[in-house]
């Protein structure tokens, strides 16, 4: 065997060892084998999930093989879930793959507790009535559960998880934590010992921005009542009163400066989005909180003492032109401050947990302080039963797509692929699968699609024959293409809700292959 | 009912659907029917370049998209590092030829299904090896650009319609470039930004992160202690002895996080890749490929992002071409005097301010006017230098010439093509209005970074 971690590496850069570590654990459960189901289990097993339990009751026919890489000639008129099993098995030998010849709609009516032993489901190509059903059994059991649909050049993934809290969010853009506009008292003292104004071209050439501009705010705030610079015109003069303490034109240091002048500009204490996770009603903890809302718990309240307003310290500094002595030092001077925020915070979760009668030391120090680190950029997402989103969408959310020219073929797509399966439960086909009914089954999906309209409340509302045409056209193909988008759509997402990192989607994700105008709705 | 069972027992069963139906949202020159699926199969010739982690993909989709000739060409040997996305491949093939496995592990699979592997650079084909391809597909998933050299006179060719595909972490794009009506690469080169370097009085006075030291016994130490010895980065003994380095350095400045992982990062600049994005990516460019080819529906205009970070983002930018573009544009107009030598014509172009390029060798029509290597070509076009380039040009009144050589400063020079319109003052005509040649080259030449990943 390889070893795992060069085998891994480009992936360990993405989500580290901790991620891998919660691959390697997961089991995974997929329901129908065809394409889509099939490329997203690819997609997992070569990034070395832990088990795979698929599930299938057909047997490969002719057409399996123009659509599906995992099954072969040789396949023919076997279980396409036995084949499909074992090439996956091929792609990674530290995977458990194992397979039943069992239609996911029988499982679902009759054996419901199967799925509580999976960490999570991956349902592709069920129709509404078993995904209502499957949600229910899931959200019971809790099982993270996501739906994948591939139909023609149209799809759709949908994420469907109780509650799914991200600590290690990751985001690409970020401010970075240098409270250049509230230095506490050690980073201010640092401060105090430098001269901005050296005679020392060297020196001067190697002051950090970070020193630069806390040296400055000061020195602005003094002029001005205390107040830092907050109209365009102050922002601008601001600016320019960095300008005017270079003493060369070959200072990057002050060319940072003002490119990170903004950096003193933002305002002070917690973004909205924090304050709504602290607002949570979750944040009230009892006994039976999950981890994190005790730590959010903890967090609030660190907020609203020792933290004066603001969010433990991140702890770490961008690259920035500076001496190598000045650098480290103020690294290793915020570092300490995020240490200390750390030990304060970690005392009041020991304290909090103790409080609901749980052991005060349940939560590791690690975990406490990747939660410290990442305080500002804690995300919640909770998603819907689909039942609910089903019956009752949101109205304004979908009476804003329908008349949203952007959104129009993704709404359109998403209707009509709710439309289908009343079709099919109706007429016991798909409108389109065979030839020779084409007229007729444009006229009934046509009907369909209006009184479900009607049945969301969005009466009046109608979808363009064009669509509708185009979805018959589809007569419920599943295309290897658009498969292995939605596939990898889906594995995308399940690695997300899996390692705990990233931000998974919310909504519905509608895949528009006509031309690439996919959307996420929010119903 | 009969010819429903025959449609349902079919292996084109789903295809057939979009090739045999027709629709209102398709392409304007879609001709549903058999015909179509069988021309598809038969006549359609598409080549992949890279048989990487987009390109294993790419095989896989176009050959279950109704392609049966496909030809991919990659200079890569398989490794251990792969095997996390690049699904044809398995433990047993390391050291392989990427193009050959791959070829050979999708026609096991898929039959009917032609793959001719070529084991090779993209310079060390022809162009008229391109020209033969209906569309090409690049599934470089590095953008990394690296300078490519070649000889090869710039000649005009019919374009061709290309996909492109990259990948990086959790976030893509996939693009489709229609000669004459999309921008070609160089029109939007500057969505490949070029790599930050740290400056090297940085690495040598003032490190402050692990990957200064790093690049400092990277790019300084090893020359110093290793005089004449070149660095080969897939050399683990070579790359054991920078990580040491860069970890006394870093422990002699207080410097934290020199680790053997990022030595090898930074110093191979390795773009961390995934399957499930690869898979997304190369599904977009497969089925823009096959609507291409088909017309089955509309195609995408023209540049698709996706970004799974923070939830999911996908967007379509209808990117429009750029009417000054070097490549696919008209070309720079130069005016000259009928006198005006070859020797001072190339004076003139290495100084103007547009074009920036040094070393320049000129054609005109196919034909080499001057060539700065090799040098048995360089001696037999010298003595054109001092004749005046009117009459190199056989006295046309104006005309196209290529000029190639070296654009750009310091590290980020590489290889450009030119295309310039030249007119002669004082001398009527009617102006030759050739379009977009070189746009292959433009687009290789920013695109051949594949050598780190892919």
């Amino acid at each position: 065997m390889a070893e795992p971690k060069t085998k891994y590496d480009r992936q360990l850069r993405i989500w580290g060892e901790q991620g891998q570590t919660a691959l390697e654990k997961a089991s995974i459960c997929l329901l129908n084998c065809g394409p889509t189901g099939s490329e997203t289990l690819k997609n997992l097993v070569l990034g070395g999930i832990g088990s795979i339990t698929v599930v299938d009751g057909s047997k490969v026919e002719n057409g399996d093989l123009g659509n599906n890489f995992m099954v072969s000639e040789s396949s023919l008129g076997q279980p396409k879930a036995k084949c499909v099993c074992a090439f996956l098995q091929e792609l990674n030998d530290a995977v458990k793959a194992k397979f039943i010849e069992e239609h996911p709609v029988t499982l679902i009516e009759t054996n419901p507790s199967f799925f509580s032993q999976f960490t999570l489901v991956v349902a592709t190509q069920l129709v509404e009535d078993s995904m209502v059903k499957l949600d229910r059994i899931c959200r019971d059991a809790n099982v993270m559960l996501l739906f994948a649909r591939s139909y023609g050049l149209s799809g759709f993934v949908r994420i469907s998880v109780k509650e799914h809290a991200v600590i290690e969010s990751k985001p690409d853009h970020f401010l970075d934590d240098l409270r250049l506009n509230n230095p506490w008292p050690e980073l201010k003292e640092f401060t105090e010992n430098i001269d901005l104004d050296t005679s020392d071209p060297v020196a001067h050439k190697h002051t950090p921005y970070i020193l630069i501009l806390v040296k400055m705010a000061k020195e602005w705030a003094k002029g001005h009542s205390g107040k830092l610079p907050s109209t365009r015109e102050e922002k601008k003069e601001f600016k320019e009163l960095i300008k005017s303490k270079t003493i060369a034109t070959d200072e990057d240091n002050y060319k940072e400066a003002i490119e990170a002048s903004f950096k003193v500009f933002a305002p002070q204490g917690i973004s909205s989005d924090l304050t709504r996770i602290l607002d949570d009603t979750c944040s009230e903890v009892e006994s039976g909180s999950s981890d994190f809302w005790v730590m959010v718990a903890a967090l609030k309240e660190f907020i609203a003492n020792e933290g004066g307003g603001e969010a433990p310290l991140e702890g770490s500094i961008p690259d920035m032109t500076s001496s190598t002595e000045l650098y480290v030092n103020l690294q290793k001077l915020y570092q300490a401050k995020a240490e200390a925020d750390f030990l304060v915070v970690e005392q009041r979760v020991r304290d909090i947990l103790k409080k609901i009668g749980r052991d005060p030391y349940s939560i590791s120090k690690a975990v406490i302080k990747s939660f410290c680190k990442n305080a500002r950029k804690l995300t919640v997402c909770r998603y819907k039963l689909i039942e609910e989103e089903f019956n009752s969408p949101i109205l304004p959310e979908m009476q804003k797509y329908l008349t949203d020219e952007e959104y129009s073929v993704a709404v359109g797509f998403y209707i009509l692929l709710r439309a289908v399966d009343r079709f099919s439960a109706n007429y016991n086909t798909f409108p389109g699968q065979f030839d020779g009914a084409m007229d007729e089954d444009i006229s009934r999906l046509k009907t369909t699609a209006v009184s479900l309209l009607s049945d969301l409340g969005c009466n009046g509302s109608t979808l363009t024959e064009d669509l509708i045409n185009e979805m018959c056209r589809y007569g419920a193909a599943e295309l290897h293409a658009v498969a292995a988008y939605i596939g990898g759509v889906a594995s995308q997402e399940v690695i997300k809700l899996i390692t705990r990192q990233f931000v998974p989607m919310r909504g519905t994700f509608i895949f528009n292959g006509i031309d690439h105008k996919s959307q996420l709705l929010s119903l | 009912m009969a010819d429903a069972i025959s449609l349902q027992s079919s292996r084109s069963r789903d295809l057939d659907k979009l090739l045999l139906r027709p629709g209102h949202l398709v392409g304007p020159s879609f001709e549903p029917g058999t015909e179509l699926r069988d021309d598809l199969q038969q006549y359609v010739r598409i080549l992949v370049v890279g048989a990487g982690g987009l390109g294993c993909e790419l095989l896989k989709d176009l050959a279950l998209s109704g392609f049966r000739n496909l030809e991919v060409i990659d200079m890569d040997r398989i490794e251990v590092s792969n095997l996390n996305r690049q699904f044809l491949f398995r433990l047993e093939d390391v050291g392989k030829p990427k193009a050959e496995v791959a070829a050979k592990r999708v026609m096991e699979r898929v039959s009917g299904v032609n793959i001719v592997p070529h084991f090779c650079r993209i310079e060390d084909k022809e162009l008229e090896f391109y020209s033969e391809f209906s569309i090409i597909v690049l599934g470089l998933d590095s953008i990394e650009a690296r300078k490519y050299d070649s000889d090869d006179n710039p000649q005009e060719h019919t374009m061709k319609p290309m996909v492109d595909g990259g990948t990086e972490g959790f976030k893509g794009h996939a693009r489709v470039i229609l000669p004459g009506i999309t921008p070609c690469f160089e029109c939007t080169i500057w969505l490949f930004p070029p790599q930050v370097k740290f400056p090297l009085c940085t690495l040598a006075e003032t490190p402050r992160t692990a990957a200064h030291c790093i690049e400092y016994a990277h790019l300084i130490k090893w020359d110093e202690v290793h005089s004449g010895k070149s660095f080969d980065p897939d050399n683990p003994e070579h790359m054991q002895w920078v990580y040491l380095e860069a970890a006394k350095r870093a422990e002699l400045f207080g410097i934290p996080g020199v680790t053997y992982s990022l030595t090898q990062g930074v110093v191979k600049n390795i773009i961390p890749a995934i399957a499930s994005t690869n898979a997304i990516i190369s599904a977009a460019c497969a089925l823009e490929t096959l609507k291409i080819a088909s017309g089955c529906s509309k195609t995408l205009s023209n540049y698709l992002t996706y970004n799974g970070v923070e939830g999911l983002h996908t967007k379509v930018t209808e990117f429009v071409k750029d009417k000054d573009c070097l490549v696919c544009g008209p070309g720079i107009l130069i005016e000259l005097d009928t006198s005006v030598t070859l020797k001072m014509f190339i004076d003139l172009v290495e100084d103007h301010p547009k074009l920036l390029i040094s070393g320049a060798s000129v054609t005109h029509r196919g034909k080499n006017l001057y060539m700065q290597a090799p040098p048995v070509l360089e001696e037999m076009t010298r003595s054109n230098l001092s004749l005046p380039l009117f009459e190199l040009m056989d006295k046309f009144p104006k005309g196209i010439v290529h000029v190639t050589g070296m654009a750009g400063k310091g590290d980020k020079r590489q290889s450009c093509l030119r295309k310039l319109r030249v007119a002669f003052k004082g001398v009527d005509g009617i102006m030759d209005t050739d379009m977009a040649g070189g746009a292959i080259q433009g687009a290789f030449g920013r695109r051949t970074g594949w050598n780190t990943d892919e």
